[in-house]
Order: C-alpha cells, then structure tokens, then sequence
C-alpha cells in the first residue's frame, strides 16, 4: 500500500478544467444581483438620469434646430443643459457605483456566510468560482448597460422621429462597449478588495475611496507633479509642450480620464486629437468638420485597450490573492 | 481488516514556523466511523482540509479513495461529502435553492437535482421548510440541511468537522442517530470532535490529537487499556465499609486502584468485568450493599491521564 502511495497516480498536472462548474456559478450569482434590492436602486437611478437627461437633450436640440442636422443620436448623449450635466457625465459618475456595488461583497460574503469551505468542497476549482462570479458580475453590468442604452435609442427615435444611421449605429454601439470596460475596471478593483478584506464594509470604503481619488483628487495632484517636472521657466513653446504631454499621460492613469476622451472621440465626431494641437498640426485641417468612423475609432483604439488592460490586470490580482487564500476564515 | 479509503504518510502542515499537523500516519478503513478527536487547535481541521484538497500539505502523502487530493481534487471532491464547523448557507436563498446550487455545482442534471433534493430533504425531515429562506432556520436545521446536501451527492464517504457543536443536547442525539443510520448504509464516516465522551460511542476507532500529532489511535475500549490499564470502574455504594473491606478489595485478582468518591462510594478500576465478585466481597465482609454500578471507560479520561503521565515522564 504504501509503495502505491509514492505513485503519483497522474503526473504533476491537476486533472479536469478549471472552468468546469463556472457557468452554474455564472447562473446563481447573476440570478442573486438581478433580485437585489442594491441593484433594483442602481437600476432605478440610471433609468432616471437617463430619461432626465434625455428628455433635455430632445427639448433642447428642438430650440436649436438651425444647424448641425447631422449627427442627432450622438447628440442625446452629451447635450447638457443647466442644471443638468449630459448623460455621458452621469455614467461616469454611476457606473463605477454600479460596478462597486456588484462587487465589493463577492468574496468576503461568502467568508462571513460561510459558505465558501461548502462550495469548495464540491467538485470545482476556485478558478470557476472567482472567474464565475466575475463574469456573473460584468454581464449584469452589461444588461443593465444595454438596456438604458436601447431605451435612449428608442426615446430618441420617438423624440426626433429619424433613425440613427449606419455610423451612428457603430459610434454609440462602440461607446457601450467602453463603457462596460469602464465599468469592468472597478468591477475588478472591487473585487481585488473583497478578496484582501474580510469586512465588507472595508471593501467597500477602500474602492469608494478609489473612486473618490479618481474623481477628485488625481487632475489637480497631475498638475502638480506636471509642474513640478516640467516647468515652465522661459515660456517656450517646447517647455509649454513638455508640461502638457506629462500632465495628459499623468491624468490618463486615471480610468475616469480614459472613459472621458474615449466618449468624446466617439460621440463628438469633429474631436480629432487630445491635449494641445499646434497650429502647424491643423494645416489644412477643415475645422469642425466631423472625422471619418474608422479614425475616430483609431484615436480612441489606445483608450478602449487601455480600460481592457486594466480590468484583466486588477482581475489576474484578485485571481492571484484569492488562490493563496486559506478557506478557513 | 477491510479496505483502507484513507491513508495518509508523514502529513505535514506548516504555516509558517508552525506545525497544525505533524507527520500524521493514519488508516481510515471502509465503512468505519473514525473520529479525530483532540481539543481546538490540535490540527483536526488542518487534516480535513488537506485530505479534500483545500489546503496543500507541506510533506507527506495522502489517498482518499486511491486519489490524491492535491493532484486530482475533483475526483476526491465529488465522492466525499463535506460537512465543515460552523456551516453557512446563502441566507437570502430557500433550502431548496441552496440545495439546487450544490446539485448542479456537482454536474447532476435539473431533473435528476429536483429528484434528489426531494429524497435527501425528506429523510432529513425538512419538507415542510423546503421553499422557506434559510435565515430562518436554527442551527439544528441547518445542520440537518448539511447532511441533506451531503446525501443529495450520493458520497462514499463523508467528513464530518464537529458536527455536533453548538446542538442542543437533543438535537446532538438526534444527529448522532443519523450518523449511525448513515453508517449502517455502508457509508465511511471521519468526524472530527472535541466533546469526546458525545462521539465516543459512535466511533469504530479513534485518534486522539494533542498539538499537531496524533498521539493515540485504535477503538476506545483498546485504547483504555492500554492508558488506564483497568478499563472498567466499578462504583461500589455499601453501608459499613472498613479497612478490612477496603482491603478485600484490592486483593482481588483484577482490581487495579481503589479510591473514595467525596460521598463516601468506592470506586474499583478492574481490567473486566468484575461486579459480582465484588458483590459477594462486600457482603462477606459484613457490608450493606445498596447500589453496584460499572462505568465504561471515558475518553475524556483517558485523553487526561494520557497527558498527566507524558507529563510525568518528561518532569522526570
């Protein structure tokens, strides 16, 4: 018997897939945020903002018919109008609530529950649990996402009585898909900390702090490591250039800044840069005039990956710490 | 001897500079109900953990079932079922949603869970609470809903860690009836416990754990004889004792120690049986003889003296 024992009966690999019970997972925890009343208040919010939001950009594109014909949909996403910022704004602000709120309790909650040792002790890995209750989560942002999206689309076929065209169509479609990214970015960085903290309601803290850095705190703190690095001594042009291209790749660290330009490039057609354009850029440029599909999405290609990057990072983290975990709490 | 469904080889676990568990040997035979059994902290939960595979042994090698659980956990996993202290459920789901999750994490179709949960919650006798949340069930429900989902995985074995911790003493009884029902159907159980004297009398054999090591193992009456040299205590309540009782005592063959209770009744330990040779022993010497009843030997007691002699001999 014990010469058996020193036979490994396979070789060092461990048998079956990793993946093998992450769509039940899948199932149970979309299930668990769809008929929470956490998410029924998000929903509720986002449903709000945007048929508010929404229903100023119709008033107002209605007092301003003169010009610009073209581009009508786009416009129902970033109108604004006192007091109301546009619906561009608002996601920024809501999605990463959203996507925080998904997350922050997945892991601890199922250390306080305990229910973690029971789960795996069924014939699972814990890759299919945490990568389970991942995409559990990325989909439900993505449904709650896309059907906002389809009802402004749908008000805004009501409200102006045309149908977005074939390059509309792509912009915004596109512009779901950074946004979810951008949501997927703070699923991941909750996530990471509902694995390293046992208290939900640490985790919780710790990301809305995040996003209160992002949101507030990193454009000014850009500016001063900008100025610090870089400054301007005799007001040269080089010198002006140096502060600004260290302030913008400063500023783009933060996912806030990358959704920003990436919806701008996308909804506003005529954005063909970021930062400061030299005149000698712009020769021969027509002003205004809108770019070409196929280039705004190129300008706003490296952002999109970016927001991609970030959330298979901060998900590899989370994958990394939850692995070395000991179940026993 | 059957055939042995656990073996484990110098199991070591070291967190850090500590030793949970040190060079562990043990044999669990099929359809055997084997306690680990040793205070908190002594390294039962270690052990269970590192034979399903959820924590990595520093050294040393483990089977269950021919598999080894760091290497093919699945295997392992889906034929032990895992009871763990201080059980939780999604508290916001039915018994029979929780249950259904378990079900389909273990690959059972929908039809075939549904089927399942029904049997298994029936002979736990949780029917009627099957679609209610399980935040509003007690700690001996949830327990019972434990084994459900054990049952609802068909497992050749079952591992048990402190099961019957926190039970009321009736619920403690009821579900010590349920292992040996269990056990009765064929299946090998390994429970971990530090309320000794409860699970003794439901363990084939034991192990007794003392920091990280398992310092005694075999079935309890074995292993009282070996420790307490006299495995029986009889407990004498006579009128009239004397010296020359006392003394007619201890030289019966058997007798190994004599000692007064504070209410004044003696207390033989003798190697067998010995109740009527002490009866008449009494009544010749002149005793009134009002009550004789035999003790069988205690784990607890036996756990106790094995440490106050090790005790002794590392003093010395």
């Amino acid at each position: 018997m014990l010469r058996q024992l020193r036979l490994p009966r396979s070789g060092q690999a461990r048998e079956g897939s990793p993946w093998k019970g992450m769509w039940v997972v899948i199932g149970k925890e979309m299930a668990d945020h769809l008929t929470s009343a956490r998410m029924l208040i998000l929903e509720l919010l986002i449903l709000l903002t945007a048929t508010g939001t929404v229903y100023v950009a119709l008033q107002n594109m209605r007092q301003n018919t003169n010009n610009e014909a073209q581009f009508v949909f786009l416009r129902l996403f970033t109108t604004s109008q006192e007091p109301l910022p546009a619906f561009i704004g608002f996601l920024a602000i809501l999605v990463p609530l959203i996507a925080i709120a998904l997350t922050f309790d997945t892991v601890n909650g199922e250390f306080s529950q305990r229910t973690l040792s029971r789960v795996l002790s069924q014939p699972i890995y814990r890759d299919a649990l945490l990568m389970g209750k991942f995409l559990a989560s990325l989909f439900t942002l993505s449904l709650v996402l896309s059907a906002i999206w389809l009802l402004i689309i749908g008000l805004g076929i009501l409200g102006t009585g045309v149908a977005p065209s074939g390059e509309e169509f792509v912009r915004i479609l596109v512009f779901l898909i950074v946004t979810i990214f951008y949501g997927g970015v703070w699923l991941a960085l909750a996530m990471v900390f509902s694995t390293v903290f046992r208290q939900a309601a640490t985790a919780a803290l710790a990301s809305i702090a995040i996003w209160l850095f992002f949101t507030i705190f990193w454009n000014v703190i850009a500016g001063v490591i900008a100025r610090a690095l870089r400054p301007v001594q005799n007001g040269s042009v080089a010198e002006v250039m140096a502060q600004a291209e260290l302030l913008q790749t400063l500023a783009r660290i933060s996912p806030n800044t990358l959704y920003a330009e990436g919806t701008v490039g996308l909804l506003n057609p005529a954005t063909r840069a970021f930062g400061l354009v030299l005149p000698t850029q712009l020769d021969g440029a027509i002003l205004g005039a809108p770019l070409p599909l196929g280039e705004s999405i190129l300008l706003i290609w490296p952002h999109l990956t970016l927001l991609i990057a970030a959330t298979v990072l901060l998900f590899a983290v989370a994958y990394v710490i939850f692995q070395r975990q000991e179940i026993r709490a | 001897m059957g055939e042995p469904v656990i073996e484990t080889k110098d199991l070591t676990k070291r967190y850090g500079q500590f030793e949970a568990v040190r060079s562990l040997n043990l044999t669990v035979e099929k359809g055997e109900v084997f306690g680990l059994l040793g205070p908190n902290g002594s390294g039962k939960t270690t052990t269970i953990l590192m034979l399903l595979g959820l924590t990595e042994p520093t050294e040393g090698q483990v089977r269950v079932l021919g598999y080894d659980p760091a290497r093919e956990p699945l295997s392992v996993k889906r034929r032990v079922g895992y009871l763990p202290d201080q059980i939780g459920f999604y508290d916001g789901l039915t018994a029979r949603e929780n249950l259904f999750y378990i079900a389909r994490l273990n690959g059972l179709s929908r039809k075939e869970a549904n089927q399942r949960i029904e049997e298994s919650v029936e002979r736990m006798g949780l029917t009627p609470v099957l679609d209610k949340k399980v935040k509003t069930f007690s700690r001996g429900m949830r327990q019972r809903l434990g084994l459900a989902e054990l049952l609802l995985k068909q497992p050749q074995m079952i591992i048990m860690d402190e099961p019957t911790l926190g039970l009321d003493p009736e619920a403690a009884r009821m579900f010590l009836q349920i292992i040996r029902d269990l056990k009765d159907t064929g299946i090998t159980i390994l429970l971990s416990s530090h309320l000794l004297h409860q699970v003794q009398e439901i363990c084939d054999r034991v192990a007794l754990f003392h920091r990280g090591k398992v310092v005694l193992t075999g079935a309890v009456g074995e292993l009282a004889r070996r420790v307490l040299g006299g495995a029986y205590h009889i407990r004498v309540c006579a009128d009239g004792t004397s010296k020359e009782l006392e003394q007619a005592l201890r030289t019966l063959p058997g007798v190994v120690n004599l000692r007064y209770t504070s209410v004044g009744e003696i207390v033989l330990e003798t190697t067998n049986d010995m109740r009527a040779e002490v009866a008449s022993t009494v009544v010749t010497a002149g005793g009134k003889l009002k009550s004789l009843d035999i003790e069988q030997p205690n784990l607890d007691e036996i756990y106790a003296h094995y440490f106050e002699e090790v005790e002794h001999v590392a003093a010395a």
